[in-house]
């Protein structure tokens, strides 16, 4: 009887350890100021309820360095950003600050990146670098290197804390679209899809990780595993290595469409520029 | 004299043998399951037990647990745990999971380990090749059957 009833204890104890460790059930408040990690799932992702951000999967340690921008890594390059934007560079003998004052004005954008142009599908990374050659006679800076980087974590910053939002209708359907078939798409030796991770399996152990839906609002990401800043499409990068895929190009059509697929898929979870993950 | 003519005809044997082989796209299934062996060297489980965990090899362990390696730190959970498998399935059943899984299960995650095409975009030195020789499947497979509760 007694041990009918331990071992009953046990069980249960041991399932909702189960159900816990799908994705820390924790709050997260950076600077004091608490950043919503979940969020109800877009009608579009018929596979998914909820939404979660990456920060929810990763090891306590990881999760905490995010809480306090002292202790957050990314900060030293967020510093260098700073540094870029008021450093004058190209022919035009300006610096972003010459034309853009205050940096905090570009607080709003980061949540509705990557968007339609005129037609063509444009990341932050494009804006920056359309600047660069297009307003300073400098040249661009290159798509997932440190300046970039630095700079485009220095913009999301100022939008931390908001709601992504990205459009994902009228003309930007048809990027959403091809984001969409290849989130889906089987490819490299291992043959497998970006969902057969992130949406069928996020919540288990695959070796030494634990799977996360894949989402990008925390993105660029400062990652403990290679210690610098890492843009969303360096991530996607080493995603399709790991499954012996050739990766599509870095700024390319397929990872822009990509990029817009996936920050719909996370409409609703807060910008969290800069993330820390492993 | 009859001897040594005996000796060289099963050394040519062997050396003819290393190259039979049966080829990817030669494996016959039957119900997600291959019946033949793929070399005529039997397997050898302990170099199997190596491929399972093998990152570069048969990294089995990102995705299945397995008891008989309680030194090996990470154990993955997409799929179910290896644990007695030998006991749940017969040779030629986990003969034709590894060779190719989807022949099995249907959409499978698990991917194919002796395959040389159907898939797209493969990293070019990848490009045309299993990600296991058929020896070493069969190391996997014999590995596999020791497997029991
Ligand atoms: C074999 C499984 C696998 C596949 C397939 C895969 N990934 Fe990942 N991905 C991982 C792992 C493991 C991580 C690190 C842990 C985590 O966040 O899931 C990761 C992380 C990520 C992250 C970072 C999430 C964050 O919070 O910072 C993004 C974004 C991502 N993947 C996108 C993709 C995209 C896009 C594809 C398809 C091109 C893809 N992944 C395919 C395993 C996979
Ligand atoms: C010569 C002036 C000038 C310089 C120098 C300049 N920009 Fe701009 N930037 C503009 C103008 C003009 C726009 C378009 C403004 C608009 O559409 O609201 C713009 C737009 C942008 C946008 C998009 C803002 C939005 O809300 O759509 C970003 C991001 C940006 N710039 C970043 C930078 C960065 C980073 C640098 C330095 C590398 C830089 N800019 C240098 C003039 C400049
Ligand atoms: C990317 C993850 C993944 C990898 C890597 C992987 N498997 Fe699997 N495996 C699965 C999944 C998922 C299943 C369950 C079948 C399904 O999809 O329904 C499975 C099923 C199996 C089964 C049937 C188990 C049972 O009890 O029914 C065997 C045997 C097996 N795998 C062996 C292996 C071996 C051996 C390797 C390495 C050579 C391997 N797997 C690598 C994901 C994987």
């Amino acid at each position: 009887m007694e041990l009918k009833t331990l071992l009953t204890s046990m069980v249960i104890i041991g399932f909702s350890a189960g159900l816990v460790s799908a994705q820390a059930d924790a709050t997260l408040a950076v600077e004091g100021e608490v950043i919503s990690t979940s969020a109800s799932a877009p009608a579009f992702a018929e596979n998914l309820d909820t939404v979660y951000s990456g920060w929810r999967f990763r090891k306590l340690e990881t999760r905490s360095l995010q809480l306090d921008d002292f202790d957050n890594p990314a900060f030293v390059f967020v510093d260098k950003g700073i540094d870029l934007f008021e450093k004058v560079d190209g022919t035009e003998g300006k610096a972003c600050a010459s034309c853009h004052e205050d940096v905090e004005d570009f607080a709003g954008l980061r949540p509705k990146m990557p968007r339609v142009e005129d037609g063509t599908l444009v990341t932050m990374e494009n804006l920056v670098n359309e600047c660069r050659t297009e307003r300073m006679g400098a040249e661009p800076w290159k798509y997932s290197g440190g300046q970039m980087t630095a700079v485009t974590a220095l913009i999301g910053l100022q939008s931390r804390g908001m709601s992504v939002n990205v459009a994902f209708d009228g003309d930007a359907a048809p990027f959403f679209e091809r984001g969409q078939e290849l989130y889906y798409q089987r490819v490299g030796q291992l043959d497998m899809s970006c969902s057969n991770c992130h949406e069928d399996n996020y919540g288990v152990m695959i070796r030494a990780d634990h799977l996360s839906q894949g989402q990008i609002n925390g993105f660029p990401t400062y990652r403990l595993k290679n210690a610098k800043l890492n843009s969303a499409h360096a991530r996607f990068k080493g995603c399709m290595k790991n499954i012996r895929a050739t990766p599509y190009k870095e700024g390319g059509d397929e990872f822009k469409a990509l990029e817009l697929y996936l920050a719909a898929r996370g409409n609703g979870l807060s910008v969290e520029t800069p993330s820390v993950r492993n | 004299m009859k001897k040594i003519f005996m000796i060289t005809a099963v050394s040519v044997l062997s050396v003819t043998t290393a190259f039979a082989d049966t080829a990817p796209s030669d494996v016959v299934f039957s119900d997600g399951a291959v019946m033949a062996s793929l070399t005529t060297v039997s397997g050898d489980a302990a170099a199997g037990r190596d491929i399972f965990k093998n990152r570069k090899l048969g990294n089995c362990l990102a995705c299945h647990m397995n008891d008989d390696m309680p030194k090996q730190q990470f154990h993955g959970e997409v799929g179910p745990p290896l644990t007695g498998v030998g006991g749940r399935w017969e040779e030629a059943e986990l003969r034709g999971i590894v060779t190719n899984a989807k022949m099995m299960f249907e959409g499978t995650i698990m991917p194919g380990f002796y395959i040389d095409s159907g898939y797209e975009r493969p990293l070019k030195k990848f490009d045309g090749k299993s990600i296991l020789s058929a020896q070493q499947l069969e190391d996997v497979v014999a590995y596999l059957l020791t497997l029991k509760d």
